[in-house]
């Protein structure tokens, strides 16, 4: 048994634990800041140490935990992800009124259960991960003490969450009946078509799909977005949604594999929903969390196109557009942040006059809605190409061309606010202050986007070895 | 003599009751009690399975240790996030929370 597979997972959870600790031991009246850096530092150290773990490929606990090139990516889009988001959420967290310093130690909880479900090679590590984010979550919602929304949003959450996980259990229970077995690839050996097993597959599916916020189990994501703290928001459509996306992938291509029969037609008509659906109501929007909401919604169902091509090339292209939809995000809710410090509020009109005011934001801005619209230069559109473009080689034209016109609907809405932010002028007229680590997560973002957009060769490669180390096994 | 399909039948009974209440009670305690009964149908399935199907390997029987355990941080976490809601709303009526609508 090879203990140091999970190196990461431990270090995370024992960082997590030193800041409880430390914070108990501050003065009361003193800032939890150097908690926030003390974590931002021992997840960039997390983050160097899975760079020199690409290549292993083993399994640990009996087959229940298993390292290879995929679940590192998908590890690393967490870590990039959690210190991105701690960068630009330090002046955020000094504004609560309380528990900032367990406010970090929850995040990197959260964060150690994503990179568990990205790990997972059974069922109950599957669900140990997946509760271990969503209680935490549960949490993290309800955590701004001054805002009756962040308490309803984190009620809500707590029930639906608390459902779709049952339902999912459920299923894992059945799936267990059927196969007798709870480890992937036991299942795959014993899998058949009876009604048990597909009734379970359906239910865990079902669940996956509410952690994602795929129409129609995206009901929750609206509100528990707005209502939530920003950079729980942004960790919301970050990580749960790619951890399941990260969970689904193992599922489908290791453990049900006679499944995928069925699998096509559902797939595709939830992602032409999804697609529609998120772009026409994000159009309506006013409030940008709300529109962000949405939005994501709409990406999603752009990822889960990739898992129509059952094959190294479908599951790359979809690692390849989680790590740019990662990168996007953080330039959104950077600039979400700052421009809720200055003004109060998250509505659209709130964004007017931002060019003036701060024209770093401004850029980052346009050039991460403009990837998540999907314009040539950014990274966005090398996803796409990529998705699209092996979905359409499968047969599923109409499902390509659904997404290229539906890219281009949401160009609009995407637009919408670019034109508040540099046609309309200020309507505060005061300083608008962006602290240094807001300014550096933003400039990460803005480069890595536009980095990603223009030589897409070495993150494609990397997907690609990640891609290949699933569909060996 | 008792046989899986009967244990079957009272979670899958069970299950059901738990969906009912979840979409029809509008109080939060009965809907935490609803998922409660939910996830006990689950714990059902799985000891039940796990004595039929194998009865020498205890994979089920661990697997519900597990949902036990879990099942009950949740609903801690639920309660307490109930009290806030009760601090802020003075109800626990679920249909007074709609501060935010699309």
């Amino acid at each position: 048994m090879n203990i140091t597979l999970l190196t990461s997972e431990i270090a995370i959870i024992c960082l997590s634990l030193l800041i409880i600790i430390l914070d108990l031991l501050l003065p009361r009246f003193e800032t939890r800041r150097s908690l926030g850096y003390l974590a931002a530092a021992g997840v960039a150290g997390v983050f160097a140490y899975t760079c020199t773990q690409y290549g292993v490929s083993a399994t640990v606990y009996q087959g229940l935990f298993t390292l290879d090139s995929f679940a590192l990516f998908f590890k690393q889009i967490f870590l990039l992800a959690i210190l991105l988001t701690l960068l630009f959420s330090f002046d955020y967290v000094e504004g609560l009124a309380k528990y900032q310093g367990e406010f970090y130690a929850l995040l990197l909880l959260a964060v150690a259960g994503m990179m568990i479900m990205a790990s997972a090679n059974d069922l109950l590590t599957v669900f140990i991960g997946t509760e271990l984010m969503t209680v935490t979550f549960y949490i993290l919602v309800g955590y701004q003490f001054n805002s009756s929304k962040s308490s309803e949003a984190g009620m809500k959450y707590m029930i639906l969450g608390s459902v779709s996980s049952a339902v999912l259990l459920y299923g894992v229970s059945w799936v267990y009946g059927c196969t007798g077995s709870i480890v992937f690839e036991q299942i795959a050996k014993h899998a058949n078509t009876s009604l048990g097993m597909l009734f379970g597959f359906g239910l865990i599916v079902a669940g996956l799909f509410f952690k994602m916020a795929l129409i129609p189990f995206h009901m929750w994501a609206p509100e528990i977005y707005e209502g939530a703290p920003t950079p729980i928001t942004a960790m919301l459509s970050m990580g749960s949604k790619v951890a399941g996306l990260a969970v689904l992938l193992r599922m489908v291509f290791i453990a049900f594999v006679p499944m995928q029969a069925y699998w096509g037609g559902i797939v595709s008509i939830i992602a032409a929903i999804t697609m529609i659906g998120g772009t026409v109501i994000a159009m309506w929007q006013t409030n940008i969390k709300r529109m962000m909401a949405y939005s994501s919604i709409t990406q999603a169902g752009y990822m889960i196109v990739g898992l129509l091509s059952a094959d190294a090339s479908g599951i790359k292209s979809v690692l390849f557009y989680a790590m740019l939809y990662m990168f996007a995000n953080v330039g959104v809710f950077a600039t979400i942040i700052a421009v809720k410090k200055h003004h109060g509020s998250n509505e659209i009109k709130d964004f007017s006059g931002l060019a003036q005011q701060s024209p770093l934001l401004a850029v980052v801005m346009t050039v991460s809605l403009l990837s998540m619209a999907g314009i040539p230069p950014m990274a966005g559109f090398a996803g796409k190409l990529y998705v699209f473009s092996t979905v359409i080689e499968k047969g599923y034209l109409w499902l390509g061309l659904l997404g290229f016109v539906m890219s281009m609907i949401s160009v609009y809405y995407y637009l919408n606010v670019t034109k508040v932010i540099y046609m309309n002028e200020p309507c505060v007229q005061k300083e608008f202050i962006v602290s240094q680590p807001l300014r550096i997560a933003a400039l990460i973002s803005l480069l890595a986007t536009l980095w990603i957009g223009i030589y897409p060769g070495p993150l494609a490669e990397l997907a690609n070895t990640a891609a290949r180390s699933l569909s060996i096994l | 003599m008792i046989s899986l399909v009967h244990y079957l039948t009272v979670a899958a009974i069970l299950f059901i009751i738990g969906v009912y209440g979840v979409l029809t009670k509008r109080n939060i305690v009965t809907i935490l009690m609803s998922i409660e009964l939910m996830l006990n149908a689950v714990n059902i399935n799985l000891v039940a399975f796990s004595r039929f199907i194998q009865p020498e390997v205890l994979t089920g029987q661990v697997f519900s240790i597990f949902t036990i355990t879990v099942a009950a941080s949740e609903v801690a976490v639920g309660l307490a996030l109930l009290f806030r809601v009760y601090h802020d709303y003075d109800t626990v009526h679920i249909d007074k929370l709609n501060r935010m609508r699309w």
